[in-house]
């Protein structure tokens, strides 16, 4: 399953990245799971996508939650609370 | 359009002017600024950065501005967010709000900034004398957009 993954502020700087094209297995079907395999790169990504981090996601720039199913072909976004205005 | 994202500066008299223009069943204009203050927690701050999720910034404000019009009998609204590098004094937000009377163009404008601080996808990162850092969000932005009861999307 493919999807487009999306990092964002603090997020993307701890992660050394601002996103990525992935490849996920098919047993990645929320974004809980999603966030779980990430982890798995340990590092910084272990660290920074913790549970218990101030963390939000957004599916189709829609804002999500760990049960939220994901599908190839998605778009998926993890970024910190948001401090415009 | 009534959500704006851009690097430039707004003027909002003339966007004040643009969106009653013609418009003589208007009886009331709420409007709020955000700008760039030069310290925040107790440090100073001489410039920042502010950074946006393009495509559902624009989704996230232009539902925040439905359900304005949703709960309130206003007219017109415009909501205009600056992104890229700011310095003290330069602005950041414009919202307007017209409607027929005072009290629902200021409560509609009131909610547009509180659900915006909360919910649209931007990131300020300030530089201090002591290097750069990302703005923490504030338990009190949520404290204020929880004023609000939730809209029916949140309740389902």
């Amino acid at each position: 399953m493919k999807l487009k993954v999306l990092y964002f502020a603090a997020l993307s700087e701890r992660l050394g990245t601002r996103g990525e094209d992935l490849d996920v297995p098919p047993a990645v079907t929320t974004v809980a799971g999603l966030r779980t395999l990430l982890m798995g790169r340990g590092g910084a990504w272990e660290s920074a996508l913790a549970q218990g981090k101030a963390l939000r996601v957004a599916v189709n720039q829609e804002i999500a939650l760990p049960a939220t199913p994901v599908k190839s072909g998605d778009e998926v976004a993890f970024f910190p609370p948001v401090t415009g205005g | 359009m009534p959500v704006r994202i851009q690097t430039q500066d707004f003027d909002a008299g003339a966007e004040i002017a643009a969106l009653r223009r013609n418009r003589p069943e208007v009886g009331a204009i709420a409007s709020f600024i955000g700008v760039c203050r030069d310290a925040n927690d107790g440090t100073a701050v001489t410039k920042m950065t502010l950074e946006h999720y393009p495509g559902m910034t624009e989704r996230a404000l232009e539902n925040i501005v439905a359900e304005a019009k949703s709960r309130w009998n206003v007219m017109e609204v415009l909501v205009v967010h600056r992104v890229g590098e700011l310095k003290p004094i330069d602005q950041i937000v414009l919202v307007v709000v017209t409607g027929a009377h005072r009290g629902e163009a200021f409560s509609a404008c009131e909610f547009i900034m509180d659900y915006l601080k909360t919910r649209a996808p931007f990131w300020k990162k300030e530089e201090t004398p002591q290097g750069t850092r990302w703005v923490e969000a504030r338990s009190s932005d949520d404290e204020a957009a929880q004023r609000w009861s939730p809209p029916k999307a949140d309740v389902a």
